[in-house]
């Protein structure tokens, strides 16, 4: 039992890591810094996720593991934050996407029974 | 109500991240628990949106769905970029976020944002601007799958809206 949890471990750990590579080269491949973003995000959530399930296997049933469950957490809540702020740098800073299609342009269905006063509810703005 | 639920997930996380149980670190913990409470009250931040207890019980079948949508686009990401020809598409468009509550679209927001291959640039209203990187991801964001699951997953905290309207 306790060898099949430490292989375990390790092929989760070895997985995250090779995603971990993965991200790293698309980073460099990619042409623009929102293609590179793409690639950055296989980084911070399966590759990070792998690795840090492979660590809690390690750790056991411990505060340790339920720590690494914290920092899950933390990823998830605050990786797309801080993307999405990234991102909207990037575009303030009037740097041109490279790109094979824009539909930004297209008319998108209304949605019936809508609530036109939570309209500015959806804003997350880093700023705040 | 609210307050109460806030005030037992911090003791707890606190129990969790101390691991000692000591008089004077639990009394420690149990003062700034009742001050962050008490600031939390006063800044009137301890609603819907900020301590938001009716999405505890979805919120596991939810993150399940979208841990399983990140590894299927994470794999299909990691293709792209070990793809000598690098066939990449990279498209913006705009799509509806069908949510009624501002914690709602957050959530949706960021989930486009967490699964690798789409990124959301901007959010004005209801629309959120997207970028992916290839049209394909585009495609499947404008027919709403992921919009229709986060609504779902929404639907607790909708009907406490409307009971209060």
């Amino acid at each position: 039992m306790e060898m099949i949890a430490f292989y375990a471990s390790w092929v989760l750990i070895a997985l995250g890591s090779f995603f971990l590579v993965a991200g790293a080269l698309g980073m460099l491949r990619m042409p623009d810094v929102y293609t590179r973003m793409h690639a950055a995000s296989v980084i911070d959530t399966l590759g990070a996720t792998l690795l840090v399930f492979g660590l809690m296997i390690q750790a056991g049933l411990t505060l340790v593991a339920l720590k690494l469950v914290f920092v899950l957490a933390l990823l998830f809540f605050f990786g797309p934050v801080a993307s999405h702020a990234l991102a909207q740098a990037a575009l303030h800073a009037d740097i041109e996407p490279i790109l094979a299609e824009d539909r930004r342009g297209r008319d998108v269905p209304p949605k019936a029974g809508e609530d036109p006063s939570r309209k500015e509810g959806g804003q997350h703005d880093p700023r705040q | 109500m609210r307050t109460i639920f806030l005030a037992i997930a911090l003791a707890l996380f606190w129990l969790a991240l101390s691991g000692h149980y000591t008089p004077f670190l639990m009394s420690v913990g149990a003062v700034c628990i009742i001050l962050t409470v008490a600031l939390a009250y006063r800044m009137n931040i301890v609603d819907e949106e900020g301590v938001p207890v009716e999405l505890i019980l979805a919120a596991p079948a939810y993150w399940f769905w979208l841990y399983i949508e990140i590894v299927k686009s994470a794999w299909s990401v990691t293709r792209l970029i070990l793809d000598p020809r690098l066939p990449i598409s990279p498209t913006f468009t705009r799509v509806r976020a069908g949510q009624k509550t501002a914690a709602g679209i957050a959530t949706y927001a960021n989930s486009i944002t967490l699964t690798p291959g789409t990124i959301t640039t901007g959010v004005e209203g209801d629309i959120l601007e997207v970028h992916a990187i290839v049209s394909g991801g585009a495609d499947d964001l404008e027919q709403g799958g992921m919009d229709r699951r986060v609504s779902r997953f929404e639907g607790s905290i909708a009907t406490t809206n409307k009971e209060k309207a």
